[in-house]
């Protein structure tokens, strides 16, 4: 049996953190194992994770969306993980999804696997963020030359090639659009998977805020010249 | 020799002895790299051929059609702050990744 890990990076997360892994164990096969990157929260996330039964990482200061990831995946590579799922802490994500983006890595169909928000839930995704969803991509497109249908999803699966290959180097939201440079960098083959939205009063709070959108396109660039 | 523009211009020079020592002791300690410090021995260089002989300047100015030798001047140092501001943006976000770096360390040393 090939051995899952979920990674979720969460920071200041307490309220919802115990709920999110609950429900993402119910759903996983026997053996897989949920990692939580506590990353430098100021309330009780790490506390709340270990006791729903998450495996508890904690960055002892806040790095990011892209530091939490990297740090899961480094975890992810040092042991005998054969494929891994990143999943947001907000509950925006469907657990049922998860086996639905590891499908394509369990065939052997693809290195790395976005699931796509864009396809089944665009009425759902509000304005706003549609519209920084269209220029992310297209920024993806211009700057590393892929194509995506959803440049900022949180909930990707990579195999173990992937997991070996892929090296991160920006440490907050810009992460999203950095996985794209490294599929092409590693020649990774990437699919996309449509998955559900569920979009909450809570999770709009935490999630990227539309005024970093430039800051995030910024950093892009520079990650290009590192 | 013109007495207004002489103490400015000596001024001027001795700055640039201190920048050219600054720049050779960073490189020296290995604070820069050879690269960034021939980079640097460069600008100044331009600096000083642009205070010894600004005339030069106005010749170059007429040349690229811009009219006086300061506005030449003028528009290559925001050419140079925009460059410099950039790498300096650049270094920054190494540092961050450096911070990261350790913070997995102890991270993944905790037990």
């Amino acid at each position: 049996m090939r051995k899952l890990l979920v990674i979720i990076p969460a920071f200041n997360e307490a309220k919802v953190i115990g709920k999110t892994v609950a429900e993402v164990m119910t759903v996983l096969p026997k053996g897989t194992s949920v990692l939580v990157v506590n990353d430098g929260s100021n309330d009780l996330t790490g506390f709340e994770a270990k006791k729903a039964g998450a495996i508890v990482i904690n960055h002892p200061i806040n790095r990011g969306l892209g530091g939490a990831l990297g740090t899961g995946l480094y975890w992810a590579k040092e042991r005998d993980i054969d494929y891994v799922v990143t999943f947001d802490a907000d509950g925006q994500h469907d657990p049922e999804d998860i086996l639905k983006v590891s499908e394509p890595i369990i065939s052997g169909n693809a290195d790395v696997v976005i699931g796509t928000r864009t396809k089944l839930g665009w009425g759902e995704i509000p304005w706003d963020r549609k519209i920084v969803l269209t220029l992310s991509n297209w920024l993806t497109w211009w700057l590393f030359g892929i194509k995506t249908t959803d440049s900022t999803s949180g909930l990707r699966a990579f195999n173990r090639k992937a997991i070996e290959k892929i090296q991160i180097k920006t440490d907050q939201m810009e992460v999203s659009n950095e996985f794209f440079y490294e599929i092409k960098r590693c020649k990774l083959r990437l699919k996309e998977v449509p998955i559900k939205v569920m979009y909450t009063a809570y999770s709009r709070s935490k999630g990227q805020k539309n005024s970093n959108a430039f800051s995030v396109g910024v950093k892009l660039l520079l990650r290009l010249f590192r | 020799m013109n007495f207004i523009t002489f103490p400015l211009q000596l001024i001027a020079i001795v700055f640039l002895i201190f920048a050219f020592s600054r720049a050779w002791l960073r490189a020296k300690e290995g604070s820069i790299g050879w690269g960034m410090f021939l980079f640097w021995i460069f600008i100044w260089i331009l600096v000083l051929v642009a205070v010894v002989k600004p005339e030069l300047t106005t010749q170059l100015a007429k040349r690229l059609g811009i009219g006086r030798g300061v506005d030449v001047a003028v528009y290559i140092s925001i050419v140079m702050l925009f460059y410099l501001n950039f790498r300096s943006n650049v270094m920054i976000e190494n540092l961050r990744h450096e911070i990261t770096r350790l913070t997995r360390i102890i991270a993944l040393g905790q037990k």
